[in-house]
């Protein structure tokens, strides 16, 4: 055979990392076999259709790596060829169709930011309370589905009876459920119905005691917390690195949010604190559970802004004056970021003077902490696995775009 | 021919050993396909409602007939043997892992006059053929040729095979307390209402029942955990782990075969709470004394006691998360033997002073 002809490699990827033999106790080696198993893209608990190329001894991960791509939409590409910058608000809709009111809202204020659009204060009000309502329906489907990476499939179904309360509130506002296109440049598509008011106070009021409800069922569940509790742990150093955000951030002991740290909007007027996990109850900072609980306090956080956004709401108009036609500054160019559920959320615009962009960058928070998955499952169960991949919350829609 | 010969012969064709035994065994068959289509409607329908949802509505009054449908439809399906499988394996293992559990029903006291075989070894013989559903099991995870069902079925026997051992001890508790492995004797020993059942100390003399009654109580608790791992349910559900694991052992099987394991695995989930209820909670004997007792009542006392337990389990079951690996081996090997084997301890002292 002609040595020069480069062999081609069997595996797409190349396994690095060799774990020793296993050894008896005379000292002999033991042959053990790697199996290279692919979890994935038809997997129940990958949310969807990420891939994850593992290595496993047995039940422990030696190696995971994921492969991605499988939901490209080619989101970024659709956005040049709009016709204006209105219309690219549906795209940023199905990026992240877990949460697209924020997907929406980072968009909207990074093309307003570049137009140097003042929007109404009532604007901003509503967009608050549309945020927190989406980042409570955002988190209840990763506590859901939490719920049932581990086994437990009861909290699923009754975190998406809230669910269903909070989709309602959408409905009535703009009539989706799912992609909105609500939040527009320099405004809103339309005003608050006249009873929403009231019915999200209900809400609020009904929710409370849900999250209490769900912490004695799930997250303080013996079972649970001894599955989820120093499992994936994610140092500080390695997050920062890797550039996680959201709760996945704060779980790790992080105070950082940017609708503090970066404010936009009204948030600084209302009183709310950011939700750190504190690494108790034998848990440590990093690992699943405190991802989890982060995510459980934050809705109650939120419920607190909309409850404070509800009581405060100005009247007035919900469209700022803006022009007809959206014409930035030729080779204007900005990056805004605010915070999703998942995390920082930052569109990076591109004008060339035209009536559509001549480039959207989208910088995915489920992307961005999704690449932090091969450094912590590496040496743990496949169940564990489950868990990590879960605690994470990524939405494929938006890793892929 | 005349009549009479023809009725001769009927008599000693049903006189015949051997169509004897086929008709007896086939009672506890028509017991169990009954039993589950019960089970599994009552099943949905509580999970349904511990989820606040109404489970089947449209087939017959609330959705009856809906498992019968769904029988139907398992056994019209085509029958997948994938193309890369061992072929004989897979075909035989459902059939092998039923017949581990229908073994079971053979030593089973359903009533003070129906027992499949009274033989002495009844106990050992339900642990024997429990054994055999793992043969069963991890035939259908390896011949399946798929990694999943692999690894399912070695979790399973790796799971089984750690929880015989509690089972085994509990069994050993009760065999030295009636000193007998027969479970008709076992429930005789227990007969005369509920303060003789020997999850209470059994009919014991007062004070050695006093003594006995933490010990026995604990082993009670101890065997139902322990049984409730031993057919792979929420909490132990790993072999079949579906977030994890797909459906573990049986990913690959449709049909017929697929129905065969999901008989099984009800089917089981009744054999080991019947066991734990005859062990325990004196099987068919009334908890009222001579009050409802007698031999068509003890079949009622039997299914009503096992089916409380098996509605317990289906409330864990939608409850509570499932456990990892590691901590189901660590349950049993560092939690439930060592207390069990201190009870072991605790029994024999206290039944020899």
């Amino acid at each position: 055979m002609n040595s020069s002809i480069p062999q081609t490699p069997i595996l797409p990827t190349d396994y690095t990392v060799k774990p020793d033999d296993a050894k008896t106790s005379t000292g002999r080696s033991l042959r053990t076999e790697e199996m290279i198993v692919n979890m994935g893209p038809q997997h129940p608990s990958t949310h969807g259709v990420l891939r994850l190329e593992i290595v496993v001894d047995g039940e422990i991960v030696r190696e995971c790596i994921p492969h991605i791509g499988y939901l490209h939409r080619c989101f970024e590409k659709h956005c040049e060829q709009m016709t204006s910058y209105q219309q690219v608000i549906p795209y940023t809709d199905r990026m992240d169709y877990c949460s697209a009111m924020t997907n929406e809202w980072g968009y909207v204020l990074a093309a307003e930011r570049m137009l140097k659009i003042e929007v109404p204060e009532r604007v901003e009000y509503i967009r608050v309370i549309m945020a927190e309502l989406q980042r409570i329906a955002s988190h209840i489907i990763a506590i859901g589905t939490y719920g049932i990476d581990s086994g437990a499939f009861t909290p699923f179904l009754y975190t998406f009876i809230d669910r269903e309360k909070i989709l309602d509130l959408f409905e009535m506002t703009c009539g989706a459920r799912l992609l909105y296109n609500y939040i527009w440049i320099g405004g809103l598509s339309h005003d608050l119905p006249p009873k929403f008011i009231e019915q999200a106070k209900e809400f609020c009021a009904y929710y409370r005691p849900r999250i209490k409800m769900l912490n004695d069922l799930l997250s303080y569940n013996e079972i649970f917390m001894k599955r989820t509790a120093n499992v994936g742990v994610i140092p500080n150093d390695v997050a920062i690195n890797y550039a996680i955000s959201g709760p996945q951030l704060r779980g790790c002991g992080i105070d950082w949010d940017l609708r503090r740290d970066d404010p936009y909007s009204v948030y600084h007027k209302f009183d709310w604190q950011v939700q750190v996990g504190k690494g108790e109850l034998g848990t440590s900072l990093g690992d699943c559970w405190n991802r989890h609980i982060v995510r459980m306090r934050e809705m109650e956080q939120s419920i607190n802004i909309i409850e404070q956004a509800l009581a405060g709401l100005p009247e007035g108009n919900v469209h700022a004056a803006i022009p007809k036609r959206i014409r930035p500054d030729k080779d204007a160019e900005i990056y805004v970021r605010t915070e999703s559920p998942r995390g920082e959320i930052g569109f990076y615009l591109v004008s060339d003077g035209t009536a559509s962009p001549f480039r959207v960058k989208a910088r995915g928070p489920a992307f961005v902490n999704l690449s932090v998955l091969p450094e912590i499952a590496r040496g743990c169960m496949i169940a564990d696995l489950v868990l990590i991949a879960g605690s994470i919350d990524i939405v494929l829609g938006e890793v892929d775009r | 021919m005349n009549i009479h010969s023809l009725i001769q012969t009927v008599q000693s064709f049903v006189s015949n050993e051997i169509v004897l035994a086929i008709a007896l065994s086939i009672l506890p068959l028509i017991f169990v396909l009954t039993y589950v289509l019960f089970v599994l409607y009552t099943e949905m329908k509580i999970a349904a409602h511990i989820q606040d949802r109404v489970a089947y509505m449209r087939v017959g009054w609330h959705g009856v007939l809906q498992n019968i449908a769904d029988m139907i439809k398992l056994l019209l399906k085509e029958d997948i043997v994938p193309a890369s499988a061992d072929k004989l394996f897979f075909r035989l293992a459902p059939y092998i892992a039923f017949a581990g559990t229908y073994a079971a029903y053979a030593v089973l006291p359903f009533t003070s006059i129906f027992i499949g075989a009274n033989i002495n070894l009844g106990l050992f013989f339900l642990v024997a053929s429990g054994s055999f559903v793992v043969v069963g099991i991890l035939m259908a995870g390896w011949s399946s040729n798929n990694k999943w069902s692999l690894l399912g079925g070695i979790r399973s026997a790796a799971q089984m095979v750690s929880y015989e051992l509690p089972t085994s001890l509990a069994i050993v508790i009760i065999a030295m307390i009636t000193g007998s492995l027969n479970l008709q004797d076992i429930v005789r020993f227990q007969d005369g209402g509920m303060q003789n059942w020997l999850v209470f100390g059994g009919s014991l003399p007062l004070q050695q029942k006093l003594l006995l009654l933490p010990f026995t109580v604990i082993t009670f608790i101890i065997f139902l955990i322990s049984s409730n791992a031993e057919i792979n349910r929420t909490p132990f559900d790993l072999p079949e782990a579906e977030s994890e694991l797909v459906q573990g052992f049986f990913t690959e099987y449709s049909g017929l075969r697929f129905a065969m394991f999901y008989l099984t695995e009800y089917a089981n989930l009744f054999t080991v709470f019947a066991v734990a209820v005859s062990m325990f909670l004196g099987g068919w004997s009334s908890p009222f004394g001579s009050f409802m007792s007698g031999p068509v009542w003890g079949v009622f006392w039997f299914a009503a006691k096992s089916y409380f337990f098996v509605m317990v389990q289906i409330w864990v079951r939608w409850t509570l998360p499932r456990i990892r690996v590691d901590q189901l081996m660590y349950v049993s090997w560092k939690v439930l033997t060592p207390w069990l084997l201190f009870c072991l301890f605790a029994v024999g002292i206290i039944l020899v002073v």
